[in-house]
């Protein structure tokens, strides 16, 4: 029962929460000359965190062990964004771009973290049974 | 946890745009020094950012996490204003003084951009708190 009780966003929460410091990269680097913007392709790397069996799989001796999806999200899924518009110093960081992204990935987190808080205080309303 | 990385990669950035906003308020405060000398002439002053590809400092380039560091402050080229003023107490045996080659308007775009970049990371700060303190009271 308590296997993969958050679902798919307990991996989720993982991709979202490292494509925040990918992102809060590029706004960092906004002014750095040459460097070049990069995203997660979401759906990829969750899809690949799925498929893919924890690195070190904790050993279950009993049935009753509760199993996690996986700890961090994998390796990779990491790709340079494509400008609009060139900029001369090499950058490719695009301000409203990367904010819209940033805002986006900050909703979708608190969307997945409300899942689990929701999943949370239903499970807490069946073991209290009131 | 890479929600914490944002902490560094967007003070290192916030560190470099208060370097630059030094810079800028140098080179505007001597926009009209002069000098009867053109080596010594006060030169408008731009830092360099730079990637922090390594791993140094917080920066992770496995994860993308990558921070913003200023590998130096340069001195602009362009040649000072020469102008000819005998009567001028600094003027070199000719009569010329030299101003800086300061740009004020380039000075205050430097300064808004500046000003942008800083409040966005701060933008980006909050943001990363607010989550994790939403994460912190997960379940409660």
């Amino acid at each position: 029962m308590f296997e993969n009780i958050f679902g798919i966003h307990e991996q989720a929460l993982a991709v979202h929460g490292q494509r925040l410091g990918v992102l809060a990269a590029n706004l960092a680097n906004a002014d750095t000359p040459g460097y070049k913007a990069r995203d997660i392709d979401f759906s990829e790397v969750l899809s690949q965190s799925q498929a893919e069996p924890a690195s070190l799989p904790l050993t279950i001796t009993d049935a009753a062990q509760i199993t996690f999806g996986g700890g961090d999200p994998p390796e990779g899924g990491l790709k340079y964004r494509i400008p609009y518009q060139a900029s001369l110093d090499g950058n490719t960081v695009e301000m409203p771009v990367e904010q819209a992204a940033f805002s986006e990935n900050n909703v979708r987190y608190q969307a997945s973290l409300n899942f689990i808080n929701l999943r949370i205080s239903e499970l807490q309303l069946a073991i209290a049974g009131q | 946890m890479s929600l914490f990385n944002v902490f560094n990669i967007s003070g290192s950035a916030m560190n470099a745009e208060t370097i630059r906003l030094n810079t800028t308020a140098s080179n505007l405060a001597n926009a009209e020094s002069v000098n009867g000398d053109a080596t010594k002439v006060y030169r408008a002053r731009h830092p360099v950012f730079q990637a922090m590809m390594d791993t140094q400092a917080g920066g992770d380039d496995q994860d993308g996490s990558v921070g913003v560091r200023v590998l130096g402050v340069m001195e602009s080229t362009t040649p000072p204003l020469r102008t000819y003023e005998p009567d001028h107490p600094l003027a070199d045996k000719d009569g010329y003084v030299y101003t800086s080659n300061v740009n004020s308007v380039e000075e205050m775009t430097n300064m808004i951009s500046a000003n942008r970049s800083f409040a966005t990371n701060v933008l980006a700060v909050n943001t990363a708190r607010d989550l994790l303190l939403k994460v912190i009271a997960m379940g409660h």
